[in-house]
């Protein structure tokens, strides 16, 4: 028990002699486990609308529909109205017609599905809403992702397939996701734009909207939004009634098992070409898989650049460990002196650090809960709001090992050399003895004199240089991943709803992005103040004496910048491939990223990391040389 | 060279260094006069704190004084830029410190040779200049040690060599034996006989008397002013190690 207590009083005392290490420390491991934990909790918190919306519309375990055949058959309902009497079903609305359709709208063009429903309200989905009343005969809603996509609301006028329509109304849905198909439908890249190499064949697709005046019965809509009519409205807009789709939704006694139901009634096998004409079903799991696969890709780039910066933080905390440690020799020699054993030491030394990664993993739990929210996909377009999503015994384990892991792997080096590092020497205060690298010396004669003090520096301390190098690496991956993952959203090209939702996802996914490079940037810029400084400080003996042999301010100054900045190229050079396979390892293509942002990483990582070290270096310079000579005789 | 007229290579005059101010006001040198002339070694004494490595320092351009003057080699440095204080000690002071000052991680050889990279001669001058030093300081054969493998003698001599890399007009030294036993003192003061032989200007910072006999000139410090001065004749023309008492 004492001895428990002298280490926590030690550790704290020493947290409070350094507040400021301490804080940039604890900042360091909180931008890990913030983002660790945004990204374990972000899919919790997006599960949260859909289910609200879910239980506000009576949401169906299961829609199922049947699609007209293009001979011009009508679609088959018996097959769709057999499913109601299948064991699990307890209740059903429908079948309901569907047609697709040209919707004008200011002078716009927009595919759509139009759904017949009754005035009067379903059992299942009954649509929630939002502006507006619900559907009546020459009245259409509209869903509310595509509404808020076109700028229109309850009033405006609106034309199908050339008949003029009132809007009376906004509503959401969770029975569908707003950009999925219910009628026979195209989701994709212009025609036009389609390669070779692209699975979808283009040939054979003939849009609706290419022939509006007459539209074949095997026409599709390309990329649709949501809308409700009347039944008598829907048919007085479809070209035929063989042309009609029809949809079912089912409630089961078990919705949990709906994935199971649709695998066994579902006409065709999932993910396969089909051409029969029996009914295609989909469980709700699946629509929520729609709605918030947005929020999922932000989760993987959040759990991938969270464990980029777990790794930045180790760099961190490595660095300033070390530069702590060598101020620490003396503490550690007394500690020796008074009876403390190396284990204790060691743990002494640890303990601080501890305390400091559990408060990160702490305030990063809470943060990042608390964060989730703002996070979700907003074209999700429920009901209610992302709620803050409960932090589960695994997510608070995997961030406090995180956490902890990252301190011990960080401190566990130099706390065992300190621990081992005999009583006389530490009581001496005697400063580490610099590594040699021979060859580096010899190299560095033949060069300039800022070159020369650069490349010794680098060779005093071959461990700090491999944590600078694996700190650009590590953040330079994060940020080709990331100017990979911007070029994939801008390059994907839509037309219609698709299109609209797209420039929503793809502004809310460019967000979570920002965030992401934006954390590790700035763990980065930490991490290269942190090693300028420590070098700086552990350097400035051999800076001065260096001057005093007659090398000038700007060339002991420049000497210092160059040291960051060799190792922070080459860190860039690495994290290029580096970057690229983890491009690769995510199941994304590289190739979309121009060839001119990759090379532009390497010089302005080192104009950056020139900027950061110069300005460090000249406060870590301050001391006047004679006063840092003579302190050795102190 | 371009000694002044009167032939002094190094002039101090009204020379000051204070710290603080108020009643914390510490005066490390108080209103200092020196000339060294060309050849001279001169000796300044006195005991711990008594500014006489603030003055050394100073004397060096590596410290700028609060007031008063400095002239080395005919040109007033105490109003120099750093940049312009910098090429001035590659070519015209040389520095021996107390603390040897090597760089731990490089050779005795690198260690010497550094200066004259710093001045910008090539690597292949700037390694025979250094060869040549080792071998004047009789080290040639611990060339390639690192300073931890070398004894406290031998590591001043090497800071000796390293000193005169680039001929220095001024040798500058702050208690050079401050740190050695007395054979390693033995082997310090036969080296600073030789350069002062060979016509080299030496400032030496000591307590030790037994350095200080071995000057032309011994000038006492007390409170950061000089309080006495002494011409000495013969001193590192005798037997050294006899009047110094380290031989029998």
């Amino acid at each position: 028990m004492g001895r428990a207590l002298l280490i926590g009083r030690l550790a704290l005392r020493d947290l409070r002699r350094r507040p400021v290490e301490a804080v940039l420390l604890l900042l360091a491991i909180t931008a890990a486990t913030t983002t660790l934990t945004l990204g374990l909790v972000l899919q919790d918190a997006a599960r949260d609308p859909y289910q609200s919306t879910r239980e506000a519309t009576a949401g169906p375990d299961v829609v199922a529909t049947v699609l007209p055949s293009p001979e011009g058959e009508p679609a088959e309902l018996t097959a769709l109205e057999a499913l109601t009497g299948v064991a699990g079903v307890v209740d059903h609305s429908g079948p309901y017609p569907a047609i697709g359709a040209v919707m004008e709208v200011g002078g716009e063009t927009a595919d759509v599905q139009a759904i017949g429903r009754d005035p009067a309200s379903a059992s299942i989905d009954q649509p929630e809403v939002t502006e507006g009343s619900w559907v009546r005969d020459g009245g259409v809603v509209v869903e509310a992702t595509f509404a808020d996509a076109l700028g229109i609301g309850e009033g405006d006028p609106v034309t199908l397939n050339g008949r003029s329509f009132p809007v009376v109304g906004v509503a959401v849905t969770a029975a569908v996701a707003p950009d999925s198909c219910l009628v026979p439908c195209y989701i994709g890249p212009p025609l036009d734009e389609l390669r070779p190499e692209d699975p979808v064949a283009a040939e054979g697709i003939v849009l609706c909207s290419a022939a509006a005046a007459d539209p074949p019965l095997d026409c599709v809509v390309q990329s649709p939004g949501l809308v409700w009519m009347t039944r008598g409205d829907v048919r007085s807009v479809a070209p035929q009634e063989e042309a009609l789709t029809y949809l079912l939704n089912l409630r089961l006694d078990d919705p949990a098992s709906a994935p199971a139901f649709a695998a066994a009634n579902d006409a065709c096998p999932p993910d396969q070409p089909c051409q029969s004409s029996g009914p295609g079903l989909n469980p709700w799991q699946e629509t929520l898989e729609d709605v918030t696969e947005n929020t999922r890709a932000a989760r993987e780039g959040l759990v991938t650049g969270g464990s980029l910066l777990a790794v930045l933080a180790v760099a961190s905390v490595a660095v300033l460990v070390g530069g702590r440690m060598a101020d620490q020799s003396r503490r550690v020699g007394l500690l020796k002196a008074i009876g403390g054993t190396p284990a204790l030491v060691a743990v002494v030394l640890l303990a601080e650090y501890m305390v400091l990664a559990l408060v990160a993993a702490t305030v990063g739990s809470w943060v990042g809960r608390a964060l989730a929210p703002l996070l979700v996909d907003p074209a999700a377009s429920l009901l209610g709001s992302a709620e803050v999503p409960p932090l589960t015994a695994s997510t608070v384990g995997v961030v406090a090992a995180i956490a902890l892991g990252v301190v011990i792997l960080a401190t566990s080096v130099p706390a065992g050399r300190a621990a081992r590092t005999s009583t006389v020497l530490a009581l001496a205060d005697a400063a580490r003895v610099p590594r040699r690298t021979a060859w580096l010396i010899a190299v560095s004669a033949r060069l300039p004199v800022p070159l020369l003090v650069g490349l010794r520096v680098l060779a005093r301390r071959p461990r700090r240089v491999v944590l600078g190098v694996a700190s650009i690496a590590v953040t330079v991956s994060g940020l080709v991943a990331a100017l990979s993952a911007h070029a994939s959203l801008e390059s994907e090209s839509f037309v219609g709803m698709v299109s609209r939702l797209e420039d929503v996802r793809t502004e809310y996914l460019n967000q979570v992005l920002l965030v992401l490079v934006v954390m590790l940037l700035t763990l980065a810029a930490v991490n290269a103040v942190f090693i300028t400084w420590t070098t700086a400080l552990d350097t400035r003996h051999a800076a001065a004496l260096t001057q005093a042999l007659g090398a000038t301010p700007g060339q002991i100054g420049l000497g210092l910048s160059l040291a960051q900045v060799l190792p922070a190229l080459l860190g860039a050079l690495l994290g290029i491939p580096g970057g690229l396979a983890l491009v690769a390892a995510l199941g994304g293509t590289a190739s979309e990223v121009p060839a001119w942002q990759l090379l532009a990483v390497v010089p302005g990582t080192g104009v950056a990391v020139a900027l950061l070290s110069t300005i460090t270096a000249r406060f870590g310079a301050r001391r006047p040389t004679a006063e840092i000579l003579q302190a050795e005789l102190a | 060279m371009s000694d002044t007229a009167e032939g002094w290579v190094l002039r101090a005059r009204g020379l000051r260094k204070q710290y603080g101010s108020g009643q914390a006001l510490v005066r490390a040198v108080d209103g200092v006069d020196l000339d060294v002339a060309a050849g001279e070694t001169v000796a300044v004494m006195g005991p711990s704190g008594c500014g006489k490595s603030t003055l050394l320092h100073l004397l060096g351009g590596l410290d700028r004084p609060s007031e008063g003057e400095v002239q080395l080699d005919g040109r007033r440095i105490d109003r120099m830029s750093e940049r312009a204080l910098a090429r001035l000690r590659r070519t015209v002071v040389g520095f021996v410190f107390q603390a040897f000052h090597l760089m731990d991680e490089l050779t005795a050889l690198e260690n010497v040779e550094l200066p004259a990279l710093l001045a910008g001669s090539s690597p292949r001058a700037a390694r025979r200049r250094a060869t040549e030093l080792l071998d004047r300081v009789g080290l040639a054969d611990r060339a390639g040690f690192l300073p931890a493998a070398l004894s406290g003698g031998q590591r001043q001599r090497v800071a000796v060599a390293r000193a005169l890399s680039n001929e220095p007009r001024v040798l500058l030294a702050d208690e050079p034996t401050g740190n050695l036993d007395s054979a390693a003192t033995l082997e310090v003061l036969r080296l600073f006989e030789s350069l002062h032989d060979a016509g080299q200007t030496l400032v030496i910072v000591t307590h030790d008397e037994r350095i200080a006999a071995t000057a032309d000139r011994l000038i006492s410090m007390r409170d950061g002013a000089f309080v006495d001065e002494t011409r000495l004749t013969g001193g590192t023309t005798g037997q050294l190690a006899a009047l110094v008492g380290l031989e029998g």
